[in-house]
């Protein structure tokens, strides 16, 4: 059967990756590539990474990076930040990626998921999205979660899958950056209304989160997070081998 | 020297990577003459079946590929290449494959258990049953994304993977191999599948 899967994420801004890491062994610990088969080496099942650079500069640089990814790293890649266009997706897929996640774009644009997903696939198109609770209702935030859209986030994430959103990441901003759990009110609404794979972000603080999620909420396919991987609070190795502990099917 | 084929459909960047990464030179390429020249040939293949079998005859290369494989050369389908490399496909319609290998492929859509997702996707567990292609990996995890198996391979059923149902993961005849999964997606498990390749 299908295994719940581990999925690190890196912030590139400039063809770097942001926050500080503090693994043994790596020369150079901002370097995507180096970090990227850090990972790859050590358990992760996936890769994210989310180019949250704004100048035209730092997107060349943040496409030549991935293609040098790509040509090292052999587990399939997920690339979003500053996906608007079908052009964005057909940039980042030449480059190697092999999915893209489409966040604020697909809330300018509400036809962007349907023609990326005719064009590419399904599987090809990951939607994120950023909710927060407002007056008791889950909400679309846009803009890095910056922007309350006023749409009611069930009912829009429902509407991106009929389009053709093969997966969908959320981001609960409630639980972001806390590091007390995931947030498994809102995981077990979305994983509840949508039938393709749903990926928990927002909130993981050490190995004892991802087991709860995954006893909790069976239906979730995977756990995303970023800095308690990158300051290594977390290793994933041994965070495989506690889910494994604990009955939950991963990859060693 | 790996020749991938390329008729079109989807990005071959990765998989020249990783061929390049277990120590062999790899091109892509559409032209027969160059093809011809490689040791060994990968068909690789996403999107839709009609589609890719539509493009492959257009461009004349499935004749090529029939007959490369016919004299010996060592051919590898990948994904929807694999599927390729069948009699029929059942997707949207009836339409014919190479017809390499026999069986056909079909819908996971009722043949699998209804809670379980379509696609087919994530990592899952190999379970090896013949052949040269993945006798060091059964047991093993590799990457699959696939809506449509094949069935009815027969003798050919090299492994399988389960998903309510045992699943058809890879086919193996003679010098004419296929992996539903992405071996180019599958860690260093993928890698030494690759590595394998290129020996046979």
């Amino acid at each position: 059967m299908i295994t719940k899967r581990i999925i690190p994420c890196l912030d590139v801004r400039n063809g770097r990756v942001v926050k500080g890491t503090n693994f043994q062994g790596l020369q150079d610990v901002s370097s995507p590539v180096e970090l990227g088969e850090f990972y790859s080496r050590n358990g992760a099942d996936e890769l994210v990474f989310y180019d949250i650079t704004a100048s035209a500069e730092g997107r060349r640089l943040f496409t030549n990076v991935l293609k040098e990814v790509a040509s090292q790293i052999f587990i399939p890649l997920t690339v979003g930040g500053g996906i608007n266009t079908l052009e964005d997706f057909d940039r980042v897929l030449k480059c190697g990626a092999d999915k893209v996640s489409v966040n604020s774009g697909a809330i300018r644009d509400p036809g962007l998921v349907a023609a990326a997903a005719r064009v590419y696939g399904d599987q090809c198109v990951v939607l994120s999205v950023d909710v927060k609770r407002v007056d008791g209702q889950f909400r679309v935030f846009a803009k890095g979660g910056r922007e309350d859209t006023g749409m009611e986030a069930i009912a829009w994430i429902r509407k991106c899958v009929r389009s053709g959103a093969g997966e969908v990441v959320l981001n609960s901003i409630d639980t972001d950056g806390v590091r007390g759990g995931f947030d498994l009110p809102m995981l077990e609404a979305v994983s509840n209304a949508v039938d393709v794979p749903v990926i928990a972000s927002g909130g993981a603080g050490c190995e004892a989160d991802f087991v709860r999620l995954f006893q909790t909420l069976p239906k979730v396919d995977a756990g995303l997070a970023a800095s308690i991987f990158h300051f290594g609070q977390v290793q994933i190795p041994h965070l495989k081998q506690t889910l494994k502990d604990n009955g939950i099917l991963v990859r060693l | 020297m790996v020749g991938i084929v390329d008729y079109g459909v989807g990005n071959l960047f990765s998989l020249a990577s990783s061929i390049r990464a277990v120590g062999q030179e790899a091109f892509v390429s559409h032209d027969p003459r160059l093809l011809s020249q490689a040791d060994r040939l990968i068909l690789p293949g996403v999107g839709a079946f009609q589609d890719a079998a539509e493009k492959l005859r257009a461009s004349g290369l499935d004749s090529f590929v029939c007959a490369q494989a016919a004299a010996g050369k060592p051919l590898l389908g990948i994904c929807l290449g694999m599927q390729l490399l069948f009699q029929e496909s059942q997707e949207y319609g009836c339409h014919k494959g190479l017809g390499l290998i026999p069986g056909q492929v079909v819908s996971m859509e009722g043949r699998i258990p209804p809670e379980l997702k379509i696609p087919h996707m994530g990592w899952n567990r190999l379970e090896v049953r013949r052949g040269r292609l993945l006798k060091a990996v059964d047991g093993e995890y590799v990457y699959f994304v696939h809506s449509y198996y094949a069935q009815g391979c027969g003798d050919s059923l090299a492994a399988v993977a389960d998903y309510g149902i045992p699943i058809t993961a890879a086919v193996e005849q003679g010098n004419v191999f296929g992996c539903q999964f992405h071996p180019e997606k599958s860690g260093q498990v993928g890698l030494s599948i690759l590595k394998t390749f290129c020996e046979c």
